[in-house]
């Protein structure tokens, strides 16, 4: 779960470069551009059922752990328990569900599109993202729920990161403070460079 | 001082068990949270009813026997503390103090707050030691071991097993207890020998018991009355990874006749 989850750390910086993109003022250009070589490039093709793999290794581990985890207690405390742990150990399962929510609505909104399993919106060619982008963006109610789900993906990794270390065995005091702060940034810089982009386009277009 | 208790009652291992209030009065700040319980006993006793069973030995914070979560914690409010350290000062006069036993399937209740253990010896049965005969004490240094990793495996080694991390954890994992040990023999020169079949029984045992997976929520390390860390799970998952991966095969030797 640890290893699925850290090849995902690597596959969302990857795909918020391309995303920032959309924010070039070339009219989609160079967003058409990098969507284009991740569609055609033969690497990224093999990367992408390796990816799809990864997704589910990850989730079909978390779901497991969890109800083995459930079961691992049967009878539960009366008090609520005292002990002082970071929220966002605590609940990742459930900021794991509405990831995966969101990733469902995504792959309805572009990837059932471009393999012709939903029709694209009027007016706009299932191969042109940029376009089909900005109208879900138009749309406040969609830009909100974007917006939500990306600040419970940052919940997620701020602790995911730096657990995936810990599972893996690396955690010593000389670089355990590091890979902490490495993992806070990291969730911020990529919870909010995704979250960017729809107040771009919400405000500033 | 004056509390009161709600206590978890529980006949048997297969009563349903639940809790039930006590006042006590009189309580010295000073007094320790047995010694308040004894008092609560010493009542009941007199009115003729089943005195409350804990779990307790040395009262000294070195054994390991005692239990009890107290108020949502494992050993009661103090850090580094084991219950039979903790004194009633650390209460408020007039407090409501819920007392359960340790929750874990691999725990059960045996009666009140007493919970079998045994789940623990298992796990130790399945390495937890090194099978050298003992012999005579060896002369100082003919076997080395540099001071840092001395230093670790008895920081490890001070676990007491008392389960206040499976206690704690939101999944009753057994991790910090089993990654204690696996870090205590690991460090030191007379316990690599079988370090790498150590770990992987140890950790297949602790899974068979029903204790849960470990889920980085680092409650155990908070609660530990030892101070034990999480470096201690890394450690053993370093210890595991590479066991699995670079273990050398035990040759098996068949005899025929």
């Amino acid at each position: 779960m640890a290893l699925a989850g850290l090849f995902l750390v690597v596959f969302l910086l990857v795909h918020l470069g391309i995303n920032l993109m959309l924010l070039v003022d070339d009219g989609g250009h160079s967003f058409s551009v990098a969507a284009n070589f991740m569609a055609t490039n033969p690497v990224i093709r093999i990367m992408e059922v390796v990816l799809f793999g990864g997704f589910l290794l990850h989730m079909v581990f978390g779901v497991l752990v969890s109800i083995r985890n459930r079961f691992s207690r049967p009878v539960r405390y009366q008090h609520r328990s005292a002990t002082e742990t970071s929220p966002f150990s605590r609940y990742m399962f459930h900021s794991g569900i509405i990831v995966f929510i969101f990733l469902v609505l995504h792959f309805i909104d572009f990837y059932c599109i471009k393999i012709g399993l939903v029709a694209p919106p009027e007016g706009i060619d299932r191969h042109d993202f940029y376009h089909r982008t900005i109208v879900l963006f138009s749309d406040k109610g969609y830009a909100g729920i974007y917006l939500a789900c990306f600040l419970f993906l940052g919940i997620h990794l701020n602790h995911a990161f730096q657990a995936a270390f810990q599972t893996i065995g690396l955690n010593h005091n000389k670089y355990v403070e590091t890979i902490k702060t490495a993992s806070t940034l990291y969730a911020i810089v990529v919870a909010g460079g995704f979250m960017v982009i729809p107040v771009w386009f919400m405000f500033f277009r | 001082m004056i509390f009161t208790l709600k206590i978890w009652r529980q006949k048997n291992a297969s009563d349903n068990g639940g809790l039930v209030t006590y006042k006590v009065d009189d309580i010295s700040p000073d007094s320790s949270f047995f010694e308040m319980l004894d008092s609560l006993n010493q009542q009941l006793i007199a009115r003729g009813e089943d005195p409350v069973a804990f779990d307790h030995d040395c009262r000294e914070g070195i054994c390991g026997t005692c239990s009890l979560y107290i108020n949502g914690r494992p050993h009661g409010p103090l850090k580094g503390t084991t219950t039979c350290q903790l004194h009633m000062r650390s209460f408020r006069n007039g407090e409501t103090i819920f007392v359960e036993p340790w929750r874990c399937g691999a725990f059960p209740v045996v009666k009140d707050l007493i919970v079998d253990r045994s789940a623990f010896d298992r796990i130790i049965q399945a390495g937890g030691y090194v099978s050298v005969n003992s012999g005579g004490i060896p002369d100082a240094n003919t076997l080395p071991v540099p001071k840092p990793a001395a230093d670790a495996a008895f920081d490890a080694a001070a676990c007491i097993g008392c389960g206040a991390c499976v206690a704690s954890c939101p999944n009753a994992s057994a991790m910090l207890f089993v990654a204690a040990k696996v870090s205590h023999l690991a460090l030191l020169p007379q316990g690599r020998v079988e370090a790498e079949r150590r770990v992987q029984n140890m950790v297949a045992t602790m899974d068979s018991l029903g204790f849960g997976g470990c889920s980085n929520t680092y409650a155990c390390e908070a609660e530990c009355p030892k101070e034990i860390t999480i470096a201690n799970i890394a450690r053993m998952n370093r210890e595991f990874l590479a066991a699995k991966l670079f273990a050398e095969k035990e040759k098996q030797v068949s005899f025929s006749l």
